[in-house]
């Protein structure tokens, strides 16, 4: 294990970090704001992910894809939270929970009607495919790098619209009191619009970006969506602080937890039972993380308590 | 009202008692993957199968999605056996499923003709009279890529599969036939994406090539991933992440990869010019090795039951065990554990005008059985 495959799994952690934290960031807004538990939030990713794809093989171009992401899942949100999401609100989280169930099932088939059952198609642009050397010998994939990049990019942009913006404000009080940033005259039905177009939008992008370095294809939303999940509740429900440190926390435990916990057991195992018990105990290490952060902090490291 | 009753009644007197009277009617139960990551492999499996019993009127089939969830695969079965009362079931294409489902049926009674999951356990120890494994065990395809691997002067490998049955047979079978050492062995997480970190793995352990087992969606990203990585190391692996199904999707990346199947859509015998010509014209897509299994199962059940009554249950195995049926791979046979004895092919991924596809280079494996037969007391 040298220092410098350690930097790069880091890098590795961190990517994986950032796509979370696209994921989770509009889960948590979409809970903190309106208080709705929304489980399709995986199948606006596939979304995301299959606009991408049907826009690349149409153009050819990776940069309108990703703008396809966006607003395809964005159309989706909007068009799902009139129809459907609204009638939720007032409801318990029980309602809630098996209506955006129902919608998963519903969006999965909907989008397998559409395009099949096999995985679609979705490359990353020439110019980012190979690798960028960080230093003398740490080489890195480029596109991956673009990923974090583009994370980084969100975080701020997200930041600047929720401290510095007229709707950032709204959307604040939004958070702490529905009643009354209502009694004051903002339209809170369009802001809940917006608010839930916005979560679906950035689940959108990162499926359309790791679509492109995974595959594109039916129910892909579903195990990143634990993942958001595991991020929130650790972050702190409602928090977008929490989930930023959350998902790079849960993204570098992950990575570095799955690779060197089977290296760590052949000090005192065989390799081969080593490698098999540290990779089930590699799968399980982000919950282990979970329960010990509940532990200390039941709601989460940025939860309201 | 009254009379509706009565005829309907009636016809069900009739349908029940011409079930009664015609034995050679079988009814099959097909548990596979039709939803959610992996479906493609189901429907593969399904179409195939469904391709090869088309027009038979002594058949029916009913088909049930199992969401590659085993307790859903296991509530199934149990529906299938109790209320719909199928004499075979078929379909499966996990290992971790295989495993739930199987033993249960067979103790039942019930035949299952497995048309993917060959997992260790049910050609040794768990080896079962009623069980027929129509595709192979786990580790053949595996061993081919070892064999191959050796001829290929490999000497230092880096080997990695998803931490389940299939994939402990994967990285054994390889082991088995592989004469070089191992750079490395990873198991990955069952439906993982991203294998940022192994390759980064890889990178850093100073293999000569890299043999994988990640069936499905997993490969997809394995190989995107990998050839950007700039890594230029030799890949090999089963057909598994090589198939019609997913080639499109890994695009360019796959081209010239080494993989072993028992199928190709080049072997030359007139049942796979059929298979590979039928298939197309009614699905409009090249099949899959998967396709080539579900057919194979369904062509095998069907000469069966023209030896013999499925509910005279010695008489039908004997049937199912002669295997006397044209397969699209040619020469087929059961071993003593009622798993195939076959050629595996090492294969090419080429281009084909625009499509991707795969052709055989050599043969890897001739006649090649497995390595459980003699732990299986039957």
């Amino acid at each position: 294990m040298t220092s410098i495959l350690f930097f790069e799994q880091l890098l590795n952690g961190i990517q994986f970090g950032t796509m979370l934290f696209l994921m989770s960031a509009g889960l948590t807004l979409i809970f903190g704001v309106m208080g709705l538990i929304n489980l399709a939030h995986g199948s606006f990713y596939m979304i995301g992910a299959f606009s991408a794809a049907l826009i690349a093989s149409l153009t050819g171009s990776f940069w309108l894809a990703l703008l396809a992401s966006l607003s395809g899942a964005a159309i989706a949100g909007v068009l799902i939270e009139i129809i459907i999401i609204r009638r939720l609100y007032r409801r318990d989280h029980l309602d809630q929970v098996l209506a955006t169930f129902a919608l998963i099932l519903l969006l999965s088939e909907a989008v397998r009607w559409c395009f099949g059952a096999f995985p679609l198609y979705l490359d990353i642009p020439e110019n980012l495919n190979g690798t960028f050397p960080i230093l003398d010998e740490i080489i890195y994939s480029k596109y991956r790098l673009f990923i974090i990049f583009m994370g980084l990019l969100i975080a701020t942009g997200l930041y600047i619209l929720i401290t510095k913006t007229r709707l950032g404000v709204r959307i604040r009080a939004g958070q702490n009191d529905r009643q009354m940033i209502s009694a004051l005259g903002v339209d809170i039905s369009k802001l809940y619009t917006i608010v839930f177009a916005l979560g679906a939008s950035l689940a959108g992008l990162a499926g359309a970006m790791i679509g492109a370095i995974q595959s594109v294809e039916v129910g892909m939303g579903e195990p990143i969506l634990i993942l958001a999940f595991v991020v929130i509740v650790i972050g702190g429900i409602g928090s977008i602080k929490g989930a930023l440190i959350g998902s790079i926390l849960v993204g570098v435990t992950d990575t570095i937890g799955r690779i060197f916990l089977p290296e760590f057991l052949k000090i005192f195992m065989e390799p081969a039972s080593a490698t098999s018990v540290g990779s089930s105990i590699g799968s399980m290490i982000i919950y282990i993380l979970m329960a010990l952060i509940l532990i200390i902090k039941p709601s989460g490291l940025f939860g309201k308590t | 009202m009254k009379k509706f009753t009565t005829t309907l009644a009636a016809l069900l007197i009739m349908g029940s008692a011409s079930s009664f009277a015609d034995g050679h009617k079988v009814k099959v139960g097909m548990i596979t993957t039709l939803s959610g990551g992996g479906s493609g492999l189901g429907i593969d499996v399904r179409d195939g199968f469904m391709l090869a019993v088309k027009g038979n009127k002594n058949i029916s089939v009913i088909t049930k999605d199992d969401q590659r969830k085993p307790d859903i695969a296991v509530q199934l079965a149990d529906k299938m056996i109790q209320s719909d009362k199928v004499d075979v079931l078929t379909g499966i294409i996990w290992s971790n499923l295989a495993m739930a489902v199987v033993p249960a049926t067979v103790n039942q009674g019930k035949f299952y003709l497995s048309p993917n999951a060959g997992p260790s356990k049910l050609a040794g120890k768990g080896c079962h009279k009623n069980y027929f494994n129509v595709a192979w065990q786990n580790d053949n395809l595996h061993e081919a890529a070892g064999g191959y691997a050796n001829s290929a002067g490999f000497k230092n490998s880096f080997i990695l599969a998803p931490n389940y049955p299939a994939g402990k047979d994967a990285l054994t079978g390889y082991k088995r036939y592989f004469k070089g050492s191992l750079a490395g062995e990873i198991y990955t997480k069952l439906g993982q994406k991203d294998y940022a970190a192994e390759i980064a793995q890889i990178r850093a352990s100073g293999a000569d090539s890299v043999f994988f087992f990640l069936p499905g969606g997993m490969g997809i990203g394995f190989m995107k991933q990998f050839s950007q990585s700039g890594i230029k190391l030799p890949v090999v692996g089963p057909a598994f992440s090589f198939d019609q199904g997913i080639l499109k999707a890994v695009g360019d990346a796959a081209l010239g990869v080494k993989n072993t199947s028992q199928w190709s859509k080049d072997i030359d015998n007139a049942a796979n010019k059929k298979f590979v010509k039928d298939f197309q014209s009614e699905y409009g897509r090249l099949p899959s090795l998967y396709a080539s299994q579900g057919y194979d199962t369904g062509k095998l059940l069907i000469s069966a039951m023209s030896k013999a009554k499925v509910k005279d249950k010695d008489k039908f195995r004997d049937a199912l065990r002669k295997a006397d049926f044209s397969s699209t791979r040619g020469k087929f046979s059961f071993d003593k554990n009622h798993h195939p004895i076959q050629d595996i092919y090492v294969r090419e991924v080429i281009k084909e005008g625009e499509i991707l596809t795969n052709k055989i280079v050599s043969v890897g494996l001739k006649d090649h059985s497995n390595a459980y037969v003699s732990e299986c007391k039957m």
